[in-house]
């Protein structure tokens, strides 16, 4: 097997078992990225001279004994709404384009404790807004499966690049599906954990109520690693949540029996591609195969989930990006007619259409006047959807369903029409208004070659249910995902 | 009702100040129609009986986190001036705010 074609998981224990250095799969990866990165272009930033050169001090610290985690010396990528102390981070904005952060979010702090290697920052949409990767203000991601189509988003660099074998793994964040859409798109796991499990310093908010950071992998195992790396309480995020359970590597077993899914009626109506379907449904199966209790249910609101969802992001967003204003870091215009003007002036140059509109959007759901018709409405809507979700994990250990309508799009069919755009979210942004854990992991492909994604959605802390389930299907599948190393 | 109607250009106008953003003729127009359109598409949410539910801002029942003033970070005033679109003397160099 070559190297590049390991999983995380399992190139940690090739540099444990001293078969590999660090600066070996360092050097792998940066081949890859060499060969690959002018045909997807996952990232918006590399720094070959200090990954070599950190490779070196983490093969020593593993040397002395000084660092044995899970996935210590694995090279990592990670998104580029992630500060990094000391390396550009840019959100895909013209507005950050020269943004070098002073400290690294806690997330990024937490692969650099465990020994992982980061990479470099992957493309995305611009401040996390989209669907497709294509409102970067830095150009276009292309989905190693096919390059006429888009890798999803936001977090669409970095699924290609583990799908494109450019990092053995990589960060994403989620606010309305930006990790396991991508994933879908790419062909690769990605997870969506409870909301305040990992720690949201440092990542550059959208909607706070809504972002997580999760794993983008090549497997389940990856993804329970990783996620077991990232996990932790962090008194600088006060909506960080203390959790003694984060051992999420205990829960790769073999084992659905008597679990209790349900699969929610209302995930299967119009809208929803017949080869998707069919393919979910099929995925359903095997998991009842192996001894799984699977039931249809109603799940209620589905529809009503999308203008909810997009009231509250746009709100906290248009608060958010209130902080980008030309003076403290950050693109300022080159000319101006005093303070009121030179914040105008920039903000209006420096932000992508997506962006605007967004913003726009929220500074009049949040306005005089509108306040409670629209924001405190789609507050009192989010209420009723988590219940909906109690109710069903009343009765269910699991959710089963699809991760978005259809798979991956051509480049530049999108964008013209942001309703039709939101609407391919349906399937994943209540997970965000409720705050549950979900996961998206391959189970099949169109005729067009292009892969499904299944989604198992939890309720808050169960990530551990999810993970088994999860692997239980991956190792019964015959189904494989992402691109270079496995095929189906 | 559809809301479309009710987004004239004063209330672009009125946006812009609020997101502090200055739209060209052809972003306002535009703006108008996206958010016409986008205003319509939520107001779907009108049709749920929402009588006597609370507001939910957040998922969980958190409460206020308190820890402790204390400097952690060492004086890093270089590295973060060097963001800054605008220095002088160890500032961040800002237009006139008073005449």
């Amino acid at each position: 097997m070559e190297l590049r074609n390991m999983t995380a998981a399992g190139l940690a224990a090739k540099i444990k078992a001293k078969e590999v250095t660090v600066a070996e799969a360092a050097q792998e990866v940066l081949d890859c990225i060499e060969e690959k990165e002018s045909l997807y272009h996952c990232y918006v930033t590399v720094d070959k001279e200090a990954v070599l050169k950190k490779a070196e001090e983490i093969q020593q610290k593993i040397d002395c004994g000084e660092l044995d985690g899970l996935l210590a010396g694995v090279p990592v990528a990670v998104k580029d709404n992630l500060c990094t102390e000391g390396m550009r981070t840019t959100c895909s904005s013209k507005i950050l384009e020269n943004f070098v952060p002073t400290y690294s979010a806690e997330a990024v702090r937490n692969l650099e404790k465990a020994g992982m290697l980061v990479i470099g920052k992957t493309n995305m949409d611009e401040f996390a807004m989209g669907s497709t990767t294509e409102t970067s203000a830095f150009g276009v991601t292309r989905n190693p499966w096919d390059v006429e189509r888009v890798p999803g988003g936001s977090s669409g660099g970095s699924a290609a690049a583990v799908a494109a074998e450019e990092c053995f793994a990589a960060l994403g964040s989620d606010t309305g599906g930006s990790i396991r859409q991508p994933a879908s798109f790419c062909g690769v796991v990605g997870m969506k954990p409870t909301y305040g499990t990992v720690s949201r310093y440092g990542l550059i908010a959208y909607g706070s109520s809504l972002d997580q950071i999760g794993p983008i992998t090549k497997d389940v195992t990856d993804c329970a690693a990783l996620l077991e790396v990232i996990a932790s309480h962090d008194e600088k995020d006060s909506t960080s949540v203390r959790r003694e359970d984060t051992d999420f590597t205990s829960a790769l077993t073999e084992d659905v029996r008597g679990m209790k899914i349900g699969i929610p009626r209302d995930y299967f109506g119009d809208g929803l591609d017949a080869e998707v379907k069919e393919a979910v449904r099929r995925a359903a199966g095997v998991l009842e195969e192996k001894g799984a209790v699977v039931e249809e249910f109603d799940l209620s609101l589905v529809e009503y989930a999308i203008p909810a969802y997009y009231t509250i992001a746009a709100a906290e967003a248009s608060s958010n990006l209130e902080r980008f204003d030309g003076i403290k870091y950050g693109y300022r215009t080159a000319e101006y007619e005093g303070l009121h003007n030179m914040y105008k002036k920039s903000r209006s140059e420096g932000f992508g259409a997506e962006v605007k509109r967004r913003i726009m959007l929220g500074s009049f759901v949040l306005s005089s006047g509108y306040y409670d018709a629209y924001y405190l409405k789609a507050l009192k809507v989010k209420a009723l959807i988590k219940k909906a979700f109690d109710d069903a994990f009343a009765k269910y250990d699991i959710l089963l369903g699809p991760v978005a309508p259809t798979t991956a799009p051509k480049l530049g069919e999108s964008l013209a029409d942001p309703i039709k755009m939101y609407l391919g979210d349906i399937y994943t942004i209540s997970v965000n208004l409720a705050g549950l854990p979900a996961i998206s992991l391959p189970c099949g492909k169109d005729t067009k070659g292009m892969p499904i994604g299944l989604q198992l959605i939890g309720d808050c802390f169960q990530e551990k249910t999810l993970i088994r389930a999860a692997y239980t299907y991956e190792k019964a599948g015959k189904e494989h995902g992402y691109k270079d190393g496995k095929t189906i | 009702m559809g809301m479309a109607n009710i987004i004239s250009d004063e209330t672009i106008e009125y946006v812009g100040i609020l997101a502090k953003l200055e739209l060209s003729g052809e972003e306002k127009e535009a703006a108008k129609k996206d958010m016409g359109r986008m205003l319509d598409y939520i107001d779907q949410l009108g049709e749920l009986d929402t009588e006597g539910v609370e507001p939910m801002s957040h998922v969980f029942s958190v409460q206020n986190v308190f820890r402790e003033d204390v400097v952690t970070n060492g004086d890093m005033r270089e590295e973060i001036l060097k963001n800054a679109p605008g220095e002088k003397d160890g500032m961040f160099m800002v237009p006139r705010t008073f005449e």
